[in-house]
């Protein structure tokens, strides 16, 4: 076909040239030196940050601000894929499968992974770890044992996930507020208990990401679900 | 010319590579991924082109990781529509049927 065989071509050109201006630019930058010293800046300033490792400071101390936008966006894509669920009960039969070597292999599996996520949350403090980490394992966890057909009734869409998916976001702002009524500037821990409020922060932080992503992998509908009228009772 | 600036440049390359497939490819699980490939060489910029100069910046770092997370979550949020969009027409792309497949008919 004609009009197909310009449009790839087009869409080729298109794509190149901006691949090409995008590695041009990056060749650019990258010969010229920067204006500030970033990582200097950092790491000057790491003994206020109540964490020792530098990329946990950035997160939730001296760019938290992104981390709670992130954690908000989270929520909603969470809230927005539970408002897409086709089944009314999420222990579905259809959804199991009956694998003896998953059942085998789960019964090792669950307890460790979820001490490895302790552990990951922990060492967020001082190598690389932290609540995204370790919420990611914990919502692995969640597939895995989902997969295995353990019931999880804490998923059915009710008080206590909203509850898991809300956390983590409330905390996170109560904590900003605070500090703003404080006095301090938004987002601004208090001195002293800096270490304490990241801990408590990434605790809820890693329960809420887990929350979501496990709630996103249940609430994509079932294909031969039934389908019941828009508005209708689910 | 170090390592981490051939980092940067492949995920120039990436991002192109993402972009043609968004563009061109019908269905939408692949335009999904596409769409994952060109943020992947966006991420790969941020991380690679920072370290070409004096060793791990942790800024970008932490930033790339805020980044991924919310593609992990835009990617499942995705998936769901998705399923929903089947699940409602039987189709899998966007484009209009042609006439000998009807809205409903599974392919």
């Amino acid at each position: 076909m004609m009009a197909g065989w310009v449009r790839t071509l087009i869409t080729t050109l298109l794509c190149l040239t901006l691949s090409g201006a995008l590695a041009a630019s990056i060749w650019a930058i990258a010969g010229n030196p920067t204006p500030v010293d970033l990582p200097r800046l950092l790491s000057e300033n790491m003994d206020r940050s109540g964490v020792a490792h530098p990329v946990t400071a950035v997160l939730l101390n001296f760019r938290s601000y992104d981390t709670l936008l992130e954690i908000g966006v989270l929520v909603i894509a969470g809230i927005a894929g539970i408002s897409m669920a086709k089944t009314a009960s999420l222990e579905d039969p259809e959804l199991r499968t009956s694998d003896t070597l998953l059942y085998a292999l789960q019964r090792w599996f669950v307890p460790l992974m979820l001490v490895l996520a302790g552990y990951l949350l922990w060492a967020g403090a001082e190598r690389p770890g932290g609540a995204f980490q370790a919420g990611a394992v914990v919502a692995a966890t969640g597939v895995l044992m989902r997969l295995g057909g353990i019931p999880m009734d804490f998923l059915r869409p009710g008080l206590l996930l909203r509850l898991g998916l809300g956390l983590g976001f409330s905390v996170f702002l109560v904590v900003a507020v605070a500090s703003a009524i404080g006095g301090e500037a938004f987002l601004a821990y208090p001195p002293g208990l800096t270490k304490a409020l990241i801990v408590v922060i990434e605790s809820v932080l890693t329960l809420s990401i887990a929350m979501v992503l496990l709630a996103l992998f249940v609430s994509a509908p079932v294909n031969d679900a039934e389908d019941p009228e828009e508005g209708g009772p689910a | 010319m170090t390592a981490s600036l051939l980092y940067a440049l492949a995920g120039a390359v990436l991002f192109g590579m993402g972009l043609y497939g968004l563009l061109r490819l019908p269905h939408l699980l692949r335009k999904l991924l596409a769409f994952n490939i060109m943020g992947s060489g966006v991420f790969l910029v941020m991380v690679g082109l920072p370290q070409h100069r004096g060793g791990a910046d942790p800024i970008p770092q932490a930033l790339v990781l805020t980044g991924i997370v919310v593609a992990i979550a835009a990617t499942a949020l995705a998936v769901v529509l998705m399923r929903r969009y089947y699940h409602l027409s039987g189709m899998t792309t966007l484009e209009e049927p042609s006439p000998e497949q009807r809205p409903g008919g599974r392919r």
